[in-house]
């Protein structure tokens, strides 16, 4: 309203030359986002144009750090010729399996350890022994083990998202409120409907923090197993365009990495919303 | 609301109660020797300093504790453990994060067996009783104090129990609050055919809504005493016979 004001004490030639009165709404929208969008993006932005920069500019060598032009065109090249769909496919494979598994067995046995005093004293003190160790330093004896195949590989990564997967669920069982059990009891809710109406939802949050984390485990466990015996998958890819010395490519590998990573944390992000409508705060 | 039966509903014997805990590896009595029969539909409070084992009591009598020593008889038969002729109000309103209100108040029905569909339509009108009509699909975390309250008490009612116990239910909640809900309190027991025992620290409270007041002594070799509150409901906070019972209950505290 205030804009029409504005346009009639500036008269008719002003409004002749002015934008459709839709256009402003939309400038005045952008006004609005930009701050908040800055304050998000802007150090990423301001990195991002820095790289550009000092890449063409020559401060720092744009053999090693190549223009983001480059990178975005290998990408694309290598997406578009299909060369890296294969190493996608390979690497989304082994992760994926591992993390299935670490889900299907570290879960169910989250939520038995959390609840039986007994079979957690004797298993926590291996299973602080094992958190300890690196699964990468145990990766030379999976090999061994299982051979330097898929095998091996799938199970590195198993082995080091198994743990935040069962650390979280048992966490969160061992967290419950004993209020809300004590409740439950005096309507004569037995051990099973404890367990599935009180124990199990309110466990949900902390076992998605597990998920979340053994995300990023599995994708770094990925890139590792693959710089050692592998000839596919985008881990060896980052390492085979360094031997090459296809700079572009190996960051287009990278980015492409993290791409992955960020999309598995949205999915997780999306379904904890579904899942645990009741604790978010604005739903 | 509901139809009195014809048999006896709601009638609490305790007999010889017992209860020590162990302190530092000696025993610590808590409750010795409690005798008393709470009548079908009386509202009882129980009051007492800290220490005093009101809190046991209740507990031993929803079955959440055992006695060391005697037995609680509902309507003529022993009991131990929780029952389904008994519903519990803690002082937290203890309701599941994860569920609406609607589905809080038929919690209860559920775990109990009571079909989805006459789960949800006995929950609709305990909640209505409440008065959170238009809360039902609100979750916890959105409510206030005094309004989860309510849920929880409209949980305990909706499994139409003959013993409601309440374990200073409105002892979390601020002063105006309380007033309000316990004049709800009265209002939802005239309706409710159930016997009531609740356990308070407020002695107001406790002549407010009480038939009659227990009053458990910190020393365990002093005999537990009964005031009888016979006065019309609505209570009159100000009037001379409500007045004359506090004074009586502060004197007997040694605080007047």
């Amino acid at each position: 309203m205030s804009y029409e004001n504005v346009n009639s004490t500036l008269g008719a030639d002003f409004r002749l030359a002015s934008r459709p009165p839709a256009a402003p709404r939309v400038t005045s929208r952008l006004n609005a986002l930009l701050p908040s969008f800055l304050a998000r993006y802007g150090l990423v932005l301001a990195f991002l144009a820095l790289w550009q920069i000092s890449s063409t500019q020559g401060w720092v060598n744009p053999a090693v750090f190549p223009p983001l032009h480059t990178i975005v065109v290998a990408l694309w090249d290598s997406l578009a010729s299909g060369a890296l769909l294969d190493d996608i496919a390979i690497s989304l494979q082994r992760s994926g399996i591992a993390f299935a598994a670490a889900v299907v067995i570290g879960i169910p046995l989250g939520l038995v350890m959390g609840q039986a005093k007994i079979v957690e004293q004797a298993l926590d003190p291996l299973l602080q022994f094992f958190r300890q160790t690196s699964a990468l330093a145990l990766y030379p004896v999976f090999i061994l083990l299982l051979g330097l195949g898929e095998t091996s590989k799938v199970f590195v990564i198993f082995w080091a998202t198994l743990f935040p997967i069962l650390l979280a669920t048992i966490g969160g069982v061992k967290e419950v409120d004993g209020k809300l059990v004590e409740m439950a009891r005096t309507y004569g809710a037995g051990r099973l409907t404890i367990f599935r109406r009180v124990i199990l939802p309110a466990s949900v949050p902390a076992i998605f923090v597990g998920l979340r984390l053994s995300a990023t485990t599995a994708l770094l466990l990925l890139i590792a197993a693959e710089m050692i015996g592998a000839n596919k998958g985008i881990g060896f890819q980052v390492m085979n365009a360094q031997y090459n010395f296809q700079i572009p490519l190996m960051f287009a590998a990278i980015l492409l990495l993290a791409l992955l990573g960020l999309i598995a944390n949205a999915v997780l992000v999306l379904l904890q919303k579904k899942l645990c409508r009741w604790s978010q705060p604005n739903a | 609301m509901s139809l009195a039966p014809a048999t006896i509903r709601g009638e609490v014997t305790i007999r010889h109660l017992s209860k020590s805990y162990t302190l530092d590896g000696r025993p610590l009595p808590v409750l010795d020797n409690i005798n008393l029969k709470i009548r079908s539909g009386e509202s009882l409070a129980i009051v007492g300093a800290s220490g005093s084992g009101k809190t046991t009591l209740l507990r031993i009598l929803a079955g959440l504790e055992d006695a060391d020593g005697g037995e609680v008889l509902i309507d003529g038969k022993a009991v131990s453990g929780v029952g389904a002729e008994r519903a519990v109000i803690f002082q937290e309103p203890r309701l599941l994060p994860w569920l609406t209100v609607l589905e809080n108040v038929a919690f209860g029905l559920d775990t109990r067996g009571v079909s989805r569909e006459e789960a949800k339509a006995r929950a609709r009108r305990y909640v209505q009783l409440v008065g959170l009509q238009s809360f039902e699909n609100a979750y916890p975390r959105q409510l206030s104090g005094g309004m989860a309250q309510r849920v929880g008490i409209a949980r305990a009612l909706a499994v139409q129990p003959e013993i409601l116990l309440l374990d200073e239910p409105l002892g979390a909640l601020d002063a105006m609050t309380k007033i309000g809900m316990q004049q709800e309190l009265t209002r939802i027991w005239r309706d409710e055919d159930v016997t009531t025992i609740l356990v308070t620290h407020d002695l107001e409270e406790a002549i407010y809504l009480a038939d009659r007041i227990l009053i458990l002594p910190r020393e365990k070799n002093a005999a537990p005493r009964l005031i009888e509150i016979d006065l019309p409901r609505p209570r009159d906070r100000s009037a001379p016979e409500f007045v004359r019972h506090r004074e009586e209950l502060l004197t007997l505290f040694g605080l007047h």
